[in-house]
């Protein structure tokens, strides 16, 4: 039984299943993009151990296909396990060890990527300065309590406790929060009190004069979701009104509780960094007498306080500024703010992963061709002094010539793994 | 004789190409081939006039030349006429017309200096039936239509191309979501647009002598300032100054906006080299300080001498400019005359025709073992793949770039990439196979990249993010090998089916030499593929700031590293064997299609530059045929007509695997 497990997780017949599987996977979740935007179906296809399907009017969850972590997971099972099983080293398999472990470097790092990594914006007007960058698709409702003179505390509730109705309670506020409509993405909009045939969502703050709409979640890459939620803050039995917060709204609404002042928020998430960027200039060239692009930069002003770094950073296209383990790129602009910079905020822990197990996997194929280069060279002079010939023996061959020099690399690969083919 | 043969074919073929190389001037008239050469800056970047002229009738024509007559051969005969006459072909192919054509330049010399002419010239290819009848266009089966024919329907055209490319706070429609009509209307429309800026791009369209009415503008402008300026005050002026500078120079402020062609060199090329502007911004700009740019008065005097058929003075006045450009702007003429000799001389289609001949050859020597033939095939592939190499080359120094930057490059790529894996296995096979593979191969790829060519300039300047050379020549370079590759290897894979399945020559060496190639290039391609898709992540890394992001076009490389893989290990578990094999490297070529073209068509990601539609119909046609050979290749061999004879016969041994404790495959090849 034990053997027959083993066997099944070493054969190469799993392997060919899942790479067959892989292939499938990919196609049909490229296609997908197409309807459910890219975020949404890397998530389904990619990061999930299963695929779901659910019949038309059902709530059924029925597993149609493996998912990438499984696929990816397997195959990762079955080269290691193949490698344990039937690893002797020699000479002639070294290249292979290579290539493979390089590889099994690869998937672990973008197993790593896909766990660790975190993907924000920074938007920056010139002459603005930012301490944080904000992500494109999670948000939260900020509780910010801003009655000390030198700080603010900032109570975060994430989108995922919004979208539960109920309350909120937490030790860090002393009134509760009770969540009464939520809209993952909305329309907002000047209520008209003559027209309107709800009442308004909110009885405080800047929800009384506005109307707010459900709209369906965006897939494309283009636009972004602006959520919005009903919320009512409690102290004890006695409600001190309902607001409604949206990402729609520039500005926090504030109130008071106890002699504190509060403001509410709901807004991207935040990731604060322990420095500041200021932008000084940013430039958007294009090609004279066309709108192509031809260069994006900003020139920004980096400052530390608990280092006292203060210093000006470049940031352009193809090249991006990696400090303090978070890398920014030049992402965007501003079609209608020529002033506005939007940069790309990425923390991956193991980005140098790729790097690495491209060298390896580089450096096994190139030792592999190699080796058999050799052979096949040994061989075919062998081969040229017996003047035999190969191919179809009615075809007369050519007159052997002298050897080519011509596209040496092309011509070696090849031959060195037609010469493998015959081993 | 039958030793000769070959080099005198060859031969033949390298004094076409020699001739090509050095064209012969016309002694008199204009001198079409200089003026082709001068440079002028359109779409961002340097280029001759016979680029701009070439690009343009690719766009509205689909060809690069005019036919002037159509008088056919058999002219005369009501019958053949009527058959014949306007069902012109967008090549030159036209054996029935004996019509003499224009070439680009001389089409684009009429259009900005006698558009009166030029608007009679059929260049506007019009087939759709309902933009036909939108147009009120005679039924019958004219294809190709004049300015002046399509005149009457303007009033019918423009509310629908405001509709689908949306204007005037219409939004218009998205590209992908257009009907076949609403494609048609808003290419038509950008054909006329694209032709009523080249009208005006010397000249507003409706000037006589045009160094007159410049004279005429320098006398008129001091007068016309106090006028203005008097008006503004409040006070007395000449009306007639007046209206006359104002009519005047609201002419050249129009023509300045209407072209985006911009002829007239930067006035101080030591300060900014870009700095060129159209004859009507340069007009506003030089003529308040009482003076011209000498470039607009050499266009000008140009223009009369033509519109007056003076060619003499013409081509003086031409040979001036070109001087006096040549002290200021030597680089920039030196690259309008690099590139007109590029256009002139047209490397890939000449290749074409090479690899077509010999692709004849080839088949034909497999019918009858001619060794002769052969030869000829193998030196002609070589003289093509010499003349696409030079080709690839001179647009890479023009471009200064790798030689991989947008779609069209990388058909002419893969074709380079393809034709030379397969002089390879021709040297080491040498038995036909690899010349068949280089020759097919290498005329499709360059017939894709001619019809992609019909989208306009193939050396349009580089989006910021492609904007890096070291990028472009590692990761583009290699992915784009890895293509030609698997390309290469399902071709073999096609060749395999199609012989054993329907002819007797698969003797059992042939297939084993077959399969052999197809595994070498298989493995091949899994090196290519996979360093240039991991190349690509990292570049992305550095641009975006993510390794992999699931982007369709990385998905697509990621599809083919993954198949060639599929295939290794299931030749290396003893899976497949010969057949197996063939049917396995097929699928691939449908695997790289969609990576090339499919995913282009997706519209979506970041990776998605250019879209095309005419070529989804191409798409799915390529891959039913390449599923209908993997289904041929299902069929069990004893209905093979090359297997039949040896009926029984197991189809062929595989290879050790990379792990000798793997089930072992069939009877060792070694003697192979």
């Amino acid at each position: 039984m034990v053997e027959r497990i083993i066997s099944f997780f070493t054969s190469l017949r799993l392997t060919v299943v899942c790479l067959c599987l892989a292939v499938l996977l990919v196609f049909i979740g490229t296609l997908a993009q197409v309807d459910e935007g890219l975020y949404q179906a890397q998530n389904r296809f990619f990061r999930s151990l299963l695929i779901y399907w659910s019949p038309a009017g059902s709530s059924w969850k029925i597993p149609v296909f493996p998912g990438g972590y499984l696929i990816g997971g397997v195959l990762l099972l079955n080269l290691i396990a193949a490698h344990l099983r039937r690893f002797k080293f020699s000479r002639k398999k070294i290249g292979i060890l290579v290539v493979h472990s390089g590889l099994i470097l690869l998937l672990l790092g973008q197993f790593m990527t896909d766990l660790f990594s975190t993907e924000s914006g920074m938007r920056l007007t010139e002459g603005e300065s930012k301490n944080y960058s904000e992500s494109s698709l999670h948000n939260e409702l900020a509780v910010i309590n801003t009655s000390h003179p030198d700080h603010d505390r900032v109570v975060a509730i994430p989108e995922s406790l919004l979208a539960r109705p109920g309350e909120i309670q937490t030790a860090a506020l002393p009134f509760v929060l009770r969540v009464k409509r939520y809209f993952p993405n909305s329309q907002v909009g000047l209520r008209a009190p003559m027209l309107a045939t709800e009442p308004p969502p909110a009885t405080v703050g800047a929800g009384t004069r506005l109307e707010v709409k459900p709209l369906p979640k965006v897939t494309d890459m283009d636009h972004r979701d602006l959520p919005s939620a009903v919320v009512e803050v409690l102290a004890g039995p006695k409600s001190l009104g309902t607001w409604l917060v949206s990402d729609w709204l520039d500005d926090p609404q504030s109130f008071t509780y106890d002699r504190q002042t509060y403001q509410l928020a709901l807004r991207p998430v935040r990731y604060y960094q322990p420095f500041s960027l200021q932008l000084l200039k940013f430039s958007h060239d294009v090609y004279k007498g066309t709108e192509i692009p031809k260069d994006f930069s900003s020139r920004l002003r980096l400052r530390r306080p608990d280092t006292g770094e203060d210093r000006e950073v470049l940031i352009y296209m193809n090249n991006p500024l990696r400090y303090a383990g978070e890398t920014f790129y030049q992402a965007s602009f501003d079609p209608k703010d020529p002033r506005v910079t939007i940069l790309q905020v990425v923390h991956n822990p193991s980005w140098l992963t790729p790097y690495v197990s491209c060298g390896l996997v580089g450096a096994g194929l190139l030792i592999q061709f190699l080796t058999h280069l050799i052979g096949f060279a040994k061989q075919q002079t062998g081969r040229l002094k017996a003047a035999g010939r190969p191919g179809d023996a009615r075809v007369p061959g050519r007159p052997a010539a002298k050897p080519v020099a011509l596209a040496a690399a092309g011509a070696s690969a090849v031959s060195s793994s037609i010469k493998r083919s015959r081993t | 004789m039958k030793r000769f043969l070959p080099w005198l074919i060859t031969g033949l073929f390298a004094a076409w190409i020699a001739a090509a190389l050095f064209p012969r001037s016309p002694r008199e008239g204009f001198d079409i081939r200089e003026f082709g050469q001068l440079p002028v800056l359109l779409n961002g970047r340097v280029q001759p006039l016979d680029s701009v002229a070439r690009n343009s009738l690719l766009v509205m024509r689909g060809g690069q030349t005019v036919p002037v007559e159509h008088k056919t051969v058999l002219s005369g005969l009501p019958l053949v006429e009527a058959m014949f006459v306007g069902q012109e072909k967008a090549s030159s192919n036209e054996w029935w017309v004996a019509s003499r054509r224009m070439n680009a330049t001389e089409w684009l010399m009429e259009v900005m200096m006698r558009p009166e002419q030029a608007d009679t010239r059929r260049i506007f290819y019009v087939t759709h039936p309902e933009l036909r009848s939108l147009l009120r266009l005679p039924e019958g089966g004219q294809k190709y239509f004049s300015f002046n024919d399509l005149r009457p329907g303007f009033d019918a055209l423009e509310p629908q191309a405001k509709r689908v490319l949306g204007a005037d706070g219409v939004e218009g429609i998205k590209p992908e979501l257009r009907t076949p009509f609403e494609k048609q209307v808003a290419k038509l429309f950008s054909s006329l647009q694209l032709y009523l800026k080249l009208k005006n791009t010397l000249r507003p369209d409706t000037s006589d002598s045009f160094t007159a009415e410049i004279a005429a503008f320098r006398r008129a402008f001091p007068a016309g300032l106090i006028a203005v300026r008097h008006q503004q005050a409040g006070e007395d002026y000449d009306k007639g100054d007046f209206q006359r500078i104002l009519a005047l120079a609201d002419l050249y402020q129009n023509l300045s906006k209407y072209t985006d062609v911009l002829v007239v060199p930067p006035p101080h090329p030591e300060t900014s080299r870009d700095n060129w502007s159209n004859v009507g911004a340069s007009l506003l700009a030089t003529v308040p300080k009482g003076e011209v740019d000498p470039a607009v008065t050499y266009y000008a005097a140009m223009i009369d001498a033509y519109r007056q058929d003076r060619p003499a003075d013409f081509n003086r006045t031409l040979a001036q400019y070109r001087q006096w450009l040549g002290q200021r702007l030597g680089p920039e003429l030196t690259k309008g005359r690099h590139e007109f000799f590029f256009n002139e001389f047209g490397p890939f289609n000449k290749a074409i025709a090479i690899y077509i001949f010999a692709l004849l050859l080839a088949a034909i020597s497999w019918l009858n073992w001619s060794q002769w033939l052969n030869r000829t095939a193998f030196y002609l592939v070589i003289l093509g793949f010499i003349v696409h190499t030079a080709g690839l080359v001179s647009r890479m120094i023009l471009e200064g770039r790798p030689p991989v930057t947008n779609l069209y490059s990388s058909a002419i790529f893969i074709g380079w990439g393809a034709v030379l894996l397969g002089i390879v296995l021709e040297r080491i096979y040498r038995d036909g196979i690899g010349l068949v593979t280089a020759s097919t191969i290498g005329f499709l790829t360059l017939l894709i990249a001619h019809h992609l060519s019909l989208e306009g300039d193939t050396m349009e300047m580089l989006r910021a993010v492609l904007d890096t050379n070291f990028w472009l020549a590692t990761h583009v370079v290699t992915v784009t090998i890895g293509y030609a590759s698997t390309f290469v290897a399902g071709f073999l894979g096609i060749l395999y089916i199609l012989r054993g399945f329907f002819t007797r020559s698969l003797s059992e060496a042939t297939a084993k030499a077959l399969a052999r190639m197809m595994y070498g290039i298989v493995c091949f391609a899994t090196l290519f593929s996979f360093i240039g898709t991991v190349l690509g992540g990292i570049w992305a890394d550095q641009s975006w700031g993510r390794f992999w992001g699931w982007d369709p076009k990385e998905n697509g490389a990621l599809i083919i590293v993954l198949w060639n893989a599929t295939i290794l290990h299931a030749r290396w578990g003893g899976m497949i064997r010969e057949r197996g094999l063939a049917a396995m490297t097929v699928f691939g070529n449908i695997v790289t299609s969609w990576s090339w073209f499919g995913v282009n068509m997706l519209g979506i990601g970041l990776h998605a530059y250019g879209f095309m539609d005419k070529a989804l119909f191409w798409l799915v046609l390529f891959v039913c045929s390449q599923v209908a050979l993997i289904a041929l290749a299902a069929v069990p061999p004893r209905h093979w007509a090359s297997f039949r004879a040896a009926a029984g016969v197991a189809a062929g041994p595989s290879p050790a695997g990379p792990f000798p404790g793997i089930r072992k495959p069939g009877p060792a090849s070694a003697g192979a």
